[in-house]
């Protein structure tokens, strides 16, 4: 084995964590993960980071400093935009200088831009930067793309089949889609990845869910292609890809038989106070239960389970009384 | 038709010629207030930040008024407020007002757009184009004049003699500019208000602590939501430069030679456009740190995702360059007196600075 790079696992880990882990192995990297999020790790980020910041960030910074010296690169992609279209939040665009303006002591950054536009290939060309800079000939990096890219689309489709990110990433034993009943309240559970799918700062939001035998549906389970449909939903795109994206699901999620939304938002998050504003005034429109649940470094589990256990207790009335 | 718009520092008395002069009834907002601010909370998310608060509750005040049309802009991203008017207007038709929108998107964006936009605000009124293209001169002339006479007097402030004198000669410039209706009027306006200005008794012999102002542009031009920041400290002797004025690049500027020149030297720090004025921050900073200013201060709203950019990255930038930095982040929130005492120890901290160097 040769080198080891280091992938923080949160932000667009939950996105984009196979692609990557595959790319550098087949560069014959050692890609080292920062271990899950924990109190350590966000106690690290919230030292490190301006006050003001919200907690993914807070909590990137932490997975930062878990991998700092432990690993010969940090992969911090400057994350602009995927579809060519929306941006991601400014957050991520400014990332790697955040991360440099802060901590000190860091081993060498990647911090390739990510800019594609509606082709798939600039990811290619995006690749080739990257190898470049690790000093890889061309041949090794296509066949690492070719890998990648096939990981990638085996990881997307598992999770439009209705498989969680957690459950592949993390080895959770969550078994929301397997116990899947018929008849069961079924609940769309939106927000960024980072968020939902991070057990420890979702304050194991999916697996309370579970244990209240709630059937779970998220924003990555729908195809791109049925998400863009919604697009003209709103006269305007938003600006930011994850907002979009959970937006677009809830459109798409009122249509389904679903009992309730639960939207999940970091405090202060900039883009959800759009996206939540305008989710209440959709869900109100359509009579569709819905809840906010607001996350940060102090929330504690017993207060947003009790909250879940009243939102779940209403759906449940509320479906006995049809 | 009765029509509105929103209200950002002076530039509504430029808008209300435009308007008036398009055959409408201009509702101007009134000045932004405790009553506009808590009637703008009830209805706004709250991690908003503070300027669409602000907006939502002018929107309302000049909707009790009848308002038939508000005119807003619209903006690219990935800063926010470019979907403020579409979720601003879904947010009052669900209150059950009923009035039209009119945002406008840049042009680049879309010409045929922005044109058929211009068209419903000047067919009601009668007007046609080459009229609309005369008023549109004549408003922005207004809008020039009203930020050079606010330039002045911050330069003059500092060295007033009589505590508060240039602030009251200001208002009364505003009222003469207001009263100018064409070119002709506006220029003689201006120079009556830059000899009013020019006449208050100054201090002789006094060179003012400099502080440049930097942040998002709402919270940096409307006075009511900074705390009358630039008159707080230039009434304590400090001369303050604001780096945003609306009609900047109208103008040769003594301190910035134009956007480039911010993005080439922000480029080091930050080197991607992360919306709303995040790039402009750092590297205004910067500038102000070669042109021999003894501090900045930046502006921002509570939950301003650029700005809290900028922000984890101006220690180091205030490091390397030696130039104090201090954040202020506003919001509904935020007491008068709670900023005055952080604005009165940083500039202690500036003359404690400027001594040092001196000695």
């Amino acid at each position: 084995m040769g080198k080891t790079i280091g992938l923080p696992s949160t932000l667009t880990y939950y996105s984009y964590f196979p692609f990557w882990n595959k790319f550098f192995s087949a560069l014959n990297y050692e890609v080292v993960a920062s271990p899950a999020s924990s109190k350590q790790i966000i106690d690290w980020g919230v030292k490190e980071t301006v006050n003001d910041a919200c907690i993914p960030i807070k909590l990137f910074h932490g997975h930062v400093i878990a991998l700092r010296d432990k690993v010969d690169y940090l992969f911090i992609p400057r994350m602009v935009s995927v579809d060519g279209k929306a941006t991601f939040c400014p957050k991520f665009l400014g990332l790697p200088d955040m991360v440099r303006a802060s901590i000190d002591g860091l081993p060498e950054i990647i911090d390739q831009r990510i800019e594609l536009k509606r082709n798939t290939h600039g990811l290619l060309a995006t690749c080739y930067k990257i190898g470049a800079a690790l000093k890889e000939n061309y041949i090794n990096i296509t066949n690492a793309y070719r890998k990648a890219y096939i990981a990638h689309f085996q990881y997307r489709s598992q999770l439009i089949n209705g498989v969680l990110p957690g459950e592949i990433l993390h080895d959770q034993t969550l078994n929301v889609r397997n116990s899947r009943t018929m008849g069961g309240i079924n609940l769309a559970v939106l927000g960024y990845p980072y968020e939902v799918h991070d057990p420890y700062i979702s304050v194991n939001l999916l697996q309370n869910l579970e244990a209240m035998k709630v059937n779970v549906w998220t924003a990555e389970m729908v195809p791109d292609a049925i998400l863009a449909k919604y697009r003209y939903k709103l006269s305007k795109d938003l600006f930011w890809h994850y907002s979009n994206q959970v937006l677009w699901a809830c459109y798409y999620y009122l249509e389904q038989p679903i009992d309730g939304i639960v939207h999940v938002s970091a405090f202060g998050c900039g883009p959800d106070s759009m996206v939540d504003k305008l989710m209440e005034l959709e869900t109100k429109a359509h009579n569709v239960p819905f809840i906010t649940l607001t996350i940060d470094e102090h929330t504690g589990e017993a207060g947003v389970l009790t909250r879940l256990e009243a939102f779940v207790d209403m759906v449940s009335y509320r479906r006995e009384r049809k | 038709m009765k029509v509105s718009f929103p209200h950002m520092g002076t530039s509504h008395i430029a808008f209300k010629h435009l308007i008036e002069h398009l055959g409408h009834e201009a509702v101007v907002p009134p000045n932004p207030s405790k009553r506009t601010l808590s009637l703008g909370v009830q209805h706004s998310p709250e991690f908003a930040c503070i300027p669409f608060k602000i907006l939502l509750g002018s929107y309302l005040e000049v909707l009790e008024q009848g308002t038939d049309m508000i005119i807003s802009s619209g903006g690219v991203g990935p800063c926010r407020a470019g979907i403020y008017g579409l979720l601003h207007e879904k947010i009052l038709k669900s209150l059950g007002y009923d009035f039209d929108m009119l945002i406008f998107e840049p042009p680049l964006r879309g010409v045929g757009d922005f044109i058929s936009k211009i068209g419903r605000v000047i067919k009601p009124g009668g007007v046609g184009w080459i009229e609309f293209i005369k008023v549109f001169k004549t408003s922005w002339k207004k809008l020039i004049a009203l930020d050079e006479i606010e330039i002045l007097s911050h330069r003059i402030r500092p060295y007033e003699i009589t505590k508060g004198e240039t602030s009251q000669i200001f208002d009364q410039c505003l009222s003469l500019i207001d009263q100018a209706q064409t070119q002709n009027d506006i220029e003689d306006a201006k120079i009556e208000s830059e000899r009013k200005l020019n006449a208050i008794k100054q201090k002789e012999g006094y060179t003012p602590l400099k502080v440049g102002i930097i942040g998002e542009i709402y919270v940096v031009l409307e006075p009511f939501i900074n705390l009358d920041i630039e008159k707080t400290l230039g009434e304590m002797g400090v001369e303050t430069h604001r780096s945003i004025y609306l009609t900047d690049w109208t103008r040769d500027n003594t301190v910035f030679d134009g956007e480039q020149d911010i993005k080439k030297a922000a480029e080091p720090h930050l080197n991607q456009l992360i919306g709303g004025h995040g790039i402009n921050s750092i590297g205004e900073t910067i500038i102000y740190a070669k042109k021999g200013f003894d501090g900045v201060v930046q502006l921002a709203p509570f939950t301003c995702i650029p700005e809290i950019v900028a922000k984890s990255i101006l220690p180091e930038v205030s490091k390397k360059f030696n130039i104090p930095v201090m954040t202020i982040f506003l919001d509904e929130q935020t007491g008068k007196a709670g900023v005055q005492t952080r604005v009165e120890a940083f500039v202690d901290l500036l003359e404690h600075k400027r001594r040092g160097k001196g000695a």
